[in-house]
């Protein structure tokens, strides 16, 4: 369609999945963890991926990550055409879990980008879901 | 397990492969289905199942070659869902559900011709938690892994570019290869980067091609024209639908799993292997394939590539059609992977090895998200 440009992906929640849309909303990194063999996971899901219990509860994270891993995209997704080249990140939480995100305030450079470099979570605020997103840890967070 | 051997009595590509927009989806598996049939010397009619992947499907495809199959697969795991199709019709003719198995592949990956609009569904797991970092296809997730790989295992860029540059020595000697020019180190990390730390040389082609393969049971073999290659062992595994969900980001164990199970039914090692092929949709995947198969230990596999293991007259011949970096890579590049081992074990590849009795293959779909693994040999278990 001419002149109309895709926006940015924008997550639609499920059931399953809103608290923790409702915690990114709140500022909050939510989480769930197994009251059973006590391991946090990610993605929300209603079943323990370590030992089946369904005996889960919500908790907020600290939002406290490394760097694990990472591209720098050059071909732009929908949306992202004014950000490429940009970073495709996959953090890992401190308490454990691995996700997904985008890193702000950090220049997409390797040289920019040291692996298990600490970082913390934010929010950006895309249509009506904020989406939790990391920047690099300043001394006070470590 | 029954012991019923199984072999590919019939195996074929599209008449050509590479930019083909004569040519619908539909329209190539037709053209590779037709060209397999013959090979095994068959028409339509002796075949009683078929295989292919979800869209179309195995009843469209069956429909439109004229048809009506007692069984029907239409397992769709993505690149490797070919593999999964050999594996599961060799259990159904040691069953007695199917006697002749069609397995077809076509995919207008670069023209588009006939293919379904890509859709994404912003509430399934990856919708959510990945898609809205701006991710765009296999380029921007399956690579994801690979710096990490580099920090534990001190994988240098020039090792992970190395990987191009020995398959396009095996593409040289193809005639069917999209591309057949010798490259350097030096040209791959000078090519565009399209996801760092990956160039455009590190990244499969797109093209158009099908390919197809005709199944069915060992004692049948001297019926046929073509020499048997017999599926001497096969394994199949899934691991994740999200890179980021990946256990870790060093090593594969689906292809490790998958692997095992292949070995083990066909009671080899990995020193029996004459012939490996492994599904490159970039430059690390045969890095993580011939680790988790045992050719090497863990942190060997770059520096193995590189010193010229797998390239023409080394130890361990690779990915010798040129692979999905230089030969062809429709999408689902799983079948012809399948296809370069039939040809080497039959003894009539473009690059043909000396000897080739025990060929293996191993298979990725999706971002690490599933594996097929086949063993196949020259003669029976």
């Amino acid at each position: 369609m001419p002149g109309k440009a895709a926006g940015k992906a924008v997550p639609v929640p499920t059931p399953e999945t809103q608290p923790y849309w409702d915690g990114c909303r709140a500022g909050e990194l939510r989480i769930q963890r197994c009251l059973d063999c006590g391991k946090p996971y990610f993605y929300p899901r209603p079943l323990c991926p370590a030992c089946g219990s369904a005996d889960v509860e919500w908790f907020t994270a600290s939002g406290r990550a490394t760097l694990y891993s990472y591209v720098i995209s050059y071909r732009p997704a929908p949306g992202f055409e004014a950000d490429a080249p940009y970073v495709i990140a996959v953090v890992q939480l401190a308490e454990g879990p691995r996700m997904m995100t985008s890193l702000a305030g950090v220049p997409a450079t390797p040289e920019a980008l040291v692996l298990d470099m600490p970082l913390r979570v934010t929010f950006e605020q895309r249509g009506e879901i904020s989406l939790p997103v990391f920047t690099p840890a300043g001394e006070e967070h470590q | 397990m029954s012991d019923v051997g199984v072999i590919i009595a019939g195996a074929a590509e599209t008449d050509e492969i590479g930019r083909l927009p004569s040519h619908s989806t539909l329209g190539l598996h037709i053209e590779a289905a037709r060209n397999a049939v013959a090979d095994a010397g068959l028409t339509m009619r002796d075949i009683d199942g078929i295989a292919t992947v979800s869209a179309p499907g195995p009843v469209q495809v069956a429909h439109a070659l004229g048809i009506y199959p007692d069984w029907l697969d239409g397992t769709g795991v993505g690149g490797t869902s070919f593999l999964l199709h050999v594996r599961h019709a060799a259990a159904a003719i040691r069953a007695g559900h199917a006697k002749t198995i069609l397995i077809t592949h076509g995919e207008s990956g670069r023209s588009r011709v006939g293919v379904a609009p890509r859709r994404v569904d912003l509430s399934s797991p990856a919708g959510q938690f990945e898609v809205p970092y701006g991710i765009l296809g296999p380029t921007t997730t399956f690579t994801i892994p690979a710096l990490r790989y580099m920090k534990e295992y001190g994988l240098t860029h020039e090792q992970l570019a190395y990987v191009a540059v020995a398959q396009r020595q095996w593409a040289a000697k193809n005639p069917r290869a999209m591309y057949r020019d010798a490259i350097t180190v030096d040209d791959v990390l000078a090519s565009r980067l399209v996801a760092y730390p990956f160039h455009l040389l590190e990244c499969c082609l797109v093209t158009d091609g099908g390919g197809a393969l005709v199944i069915t049971a060992a004692d049948r073999a001297a019926s046929f024209p073509r020499p048997p290659v017999h599926v001497l062992g096969t394994g199949e595994a899934s691991q994740t639908p999200m890179i980021s969900q990946m256990i870790d980001f060093t090593e594969s164990q689906m292809f490790r799993r998958a692997g095992q199970k292949a070995f083990a039914e066909a009671g080899i090692t990995p020193s029996d292997v004459d012939h490996l092929m492994i599904y490159d949709a970039f430059a690390h995947v045969p890095i993580y394939g011939l680790e988790a198969l045992g050719f090497v230990r863990k942190g060997e596999a770059g520096p193995f590539i590189a010193d010229g293991h797998t390239e023409p007259g080394g130890s361990l011949p690779l990915n010798t059609n040129g692979g999905g970096l230089s030969y062809t890579h429709t999408g689902m590049y799983g079948m012809f992977a399948i296809q370069e081992g039939v040809r080497q074990v039959r003894g009539e590849a473009a690059a043909q090895l000396d000897r080739a009795d025990i060929s293996v293959i191993l298979g990725n779909g999706g971002m690490f998200a599933s594996c097929g693994v086949l063993v196949l040999g020259r003669q029976p278990r």
